[in-house]
C-alpha cells in the first residue's frame, strides 16, 4: 500500500526551490536545497529558515487546564506567566519521556503545545484520556503553519524587537499577522514564527527576501546536534527516562505528575547509564545504533560543519559521562576513539 | 563547487555507479556524478589500504555525506597501488570534480578481461535513466 504523505502549506515553494524532498515523520519534508553544509553555515553565520509546518499545535484550555498540565507535563508550569514559554516534557507512568515540547502560556487559563510531528497522535490521544472537567484539549495543527528563523542576524533581518529567550508575543511581519515565539532548535538566536495556514506562503517569501536562507531538515538536523539538543525518537524515548538523559533541570519533582516518583527515586539511586555527548578524536562519523564500548549505544551522530569532525550523543554507563573520558566507538567493524565533552558541543565564542 | 551531471565517454562504468579509466594492467576508480549527488556533499572517505587486494563487485571503502553512508563498490579486481590521499583530507573534492582529482584508489589489475563486463558510457546513462 502506498504510503499518503502530508505536505504543509509551502510544499510548492519547496518544490520551487528544488528541494530534495523526504518523507519525515507522516509528512512530505525538504531536507536540503543548495545543501546541508552552506544551509548550516547560514543558520551559524547569518541567518536560515525552516519550515517546521508539520509540528503539532494543540490549545489547551478552560479554568483547570493548569491543572490538568500540572498533573502530565514535568516542569512547572507557575515558573511562567502570560507571554513566557517553557521546555518540558510529556511523560508516562515509567517516568518515560513520551515527548519533548514547549508550552507558551497565553494567559491564565489557556496554554499552546508545540509538540513533534511524531507524536502528534499519542500524544493528543494521551491528553484526551486525561481531561478533567474544565479542562479541553484540541488539535489546532492544520490551521497553522510554523517557520523556524534562526541565527545571529535573524531579528534583525525580520525587523522584530530584541526580546528575552523562551519568551512570545503577537507581531506582524511586513504586515503578515503572526506569534513570534523566542525559541528554536539550533542554538542560535532567533525566533519560531507561528501563522495561519493561508497566511504560511506570503511570510515565506518575505522572510526570503529579508535574506534568509531557505534551509532543510539536513541541517536543522545537524546544527541541534551541534547545539547537544536531543531528539525525540533518537536519544529521548518512552523508554527512557528524564533523569538518565540529563533532563532533570526541567522536572519539577517537588509537584506530582505522571512518574514523577520513579524519577525522584531514579534520581536518588543515580541512573545507569546518561546520555553524553562526544567528538570524534579520529576520523570517522558516528551514527545512530553504533555500539559504545562497555554497553553504550549512540543515539545521534553527524559530521559537524564547524567541528570539521564527527560529534554525537549517546548512553554510557554512568561512570564515563565525565567530560574527557575516554570512548571507544564500533563504526561498522572499525573501533575508533571519542572524547565525551561538555553540552553543548558547539557554542559561539562571546 | 559542485560539478554539473556528466559521464565521460572514455571511462568504463559499473552499475553501481562506479566508474574505472583503464590504462594498460592499472586503472584509476571513483564514484560517478550520479553517486555523489544521490549522497550529498561528502565528508569521510574511509578507504582500502594500500597493498589490499580488492574484488570485482565487492566493497573496497566507504563514503559519507552529512546524513548518509555508502559503501564504494570495485568495479575490477586488483591489488590497491595508491590511495588518494586529497580525498581521505578534502572529501567534498569528490563532490567538485568527480571524474579528476576526486579519484578514490589506483589498482594494479587481476584479470585485464574483467574490462570487457563493464558498461560503456551509453550503457551507464541508461541505468542512470532507470534509477
Amino acid at each position: 500500500m502506498a504510503q499518503m504523505l502530508l505536505n504543509t502549506p509551502l510544499h510548492d515553494r519547496h518544490a520551487a526551490l528544488g528541494a530534495r524532498m523526504v518523507p519525515f515523520a507522516g509528512w512530505e519534508m525538504p531536507v536540503q536545497y543548495e545543501g546541508v553544509i552552506p544551509e548550516h553555515l547560514a543558520v551559524r553565520d547569518d541567518c536560515g529558515v525552516f519550515d517546521v509546518s508539520h509540528m503539532g499545535e494543540f490549545e489547551v484550555e478552560g479554568p483547570r487546564a493548569t491543572a490538568l498540565l500540572q498533573a502530565t507535563l514535568s516542569n512547572d508550569l507557575d515558573k511562567i506567566g502570560p507571554g513566557e514559554a517553557q521546555y518540558t516534557l510529556l511523560t508516562n507512568e515509567r517516568g518515560g519521556i513520551i515527548d519533548d515540547l514547549i508550552v507558551y502560556r497565553l494567559d491564565g487559563f489557556r496554554y499552546l503545545l508545540i509538540v513533534n510531528a511524531a507524536n502528534r497522535e499519542s500524544d493528543l490521544r494521551w491528553l484526551k484520556e486525561r481531561e478533567i472537567p474544565g479542562s479541553d484539549v484540541r488539535d489546532v495543527s492544520d490551521e497553522y503553519a510554523l517557520l523556524a528563523v534562526q541565527g545571529p542576524r535573524a531579528i534583525e533581518r525580520l525587523g522584530l524587537p530584541e526580546a528575552a529567550q523562551f519568551t512570545f508575543a503577537e507581531g506582524e511581519i511586513d504586515g503578515i499577522h503572526c506569534m513570534v515565539n523566542r525559541t528554536g532548535y539550533t542554538g542560535e538566536k532567533g525566533c519560531e514564527v507561528l501563522v495561519m495556514a493561508e497566511d504560511a506562503g506570503d511570510l515565506w517569501d518575505r522572510v526570503l527576501e529579508r535574506g534568509a536562507v531557505p534551509c532543510g531538515l539536513g541541517a536543522r538536523d545537524t546544527l541541534r546536534i551541534e547545539a547537544s539538543l536531543p531528539l525525540h525518537g533518537n536519544d529521548i524515548t518512552p523508554d527512557t527516562d528524564a533523569i538518565s538523559a540529563g533532563l532533570g533541570w526541567c522536572c519539577a519533582l517537588e509537584k506530582e505528575f505522571s512518574g514523577a516518583e520513579e524519577l525522584r527515586e531514579l534520581k536518588a539511586r543515580g541512573p545507569e547509564r546518561k546520555l553524553v555527548s562526544f567528538v570524534m578524536e579520529e576520523k570517522a562519523i558516528p551514527r545512530r545504533g553504533m555500539a559504545i564500548e562497555g554497553g553504550g549505544e549512540v543515539t545521534s551522530g553527524t559530521h559537524s560543519p564547524m567541528l570539521d569532525r564527527g560529534i554525537g550523543m549517546g548512553y554510557v554507563l554512568a561512570d564515563s559521562a565525565t567530560p574527557d573520558t575516554q570512548l571507544t566507538i564500533d563504526v561498522r567493524g572499525k573501533l575508533r576513539r571519542a572524547r565525551v565533552v561538555k553540552r553543548p558541543i558547539y557554542k559561539r565564542e562571546e | 563547487m559542485a560539478a554539473s551531471e556528466s559521464y565521460p565517454d572514455d571511462l568504463r562504468y559499473h552499475a553501481e555507479h562506479d566508474w574505472a579509466r583503464v590504462d594498460g594492467d592499472e586503472a584509476v576508480l571513483g564514484i560517478t556524478w550520479f553517486a555523489q549527488d544521490a549522497l550529498g556533499e561528502l565528508v569521510h572517505y574511509e578507504p582500502p589500504n594500500e597493498g589490499d587486494t580488492i574484488a570485482r563487485d565487492s566493497a573496497y571503502g566507504e563514503v559519507e555525506s552529512v546524513k548518509a553512508v555508502s559503501d564504494v563498490i570495485a568495479p575490477l579486481s586488483g591489488e590497491v597501488l595508491e590511495v588518494n590521499a586529497k580525498v581521505v583530507e578534502e572529501p567534498e573534492t569528490v563532490n567538485d570534480d568527480p571524474y579528476g582529482e576526486g579519484w578514490l584508489v589506483r589498482i594494479r589489475l587481476a584479470d585485464a578481461a574483467e574490462v570487457d563486463s563493464l558498461l560503456n558510457v551509453d550503457a551507464y546513462k541508461q541505468v542512470v535513466a532507470e534509477a
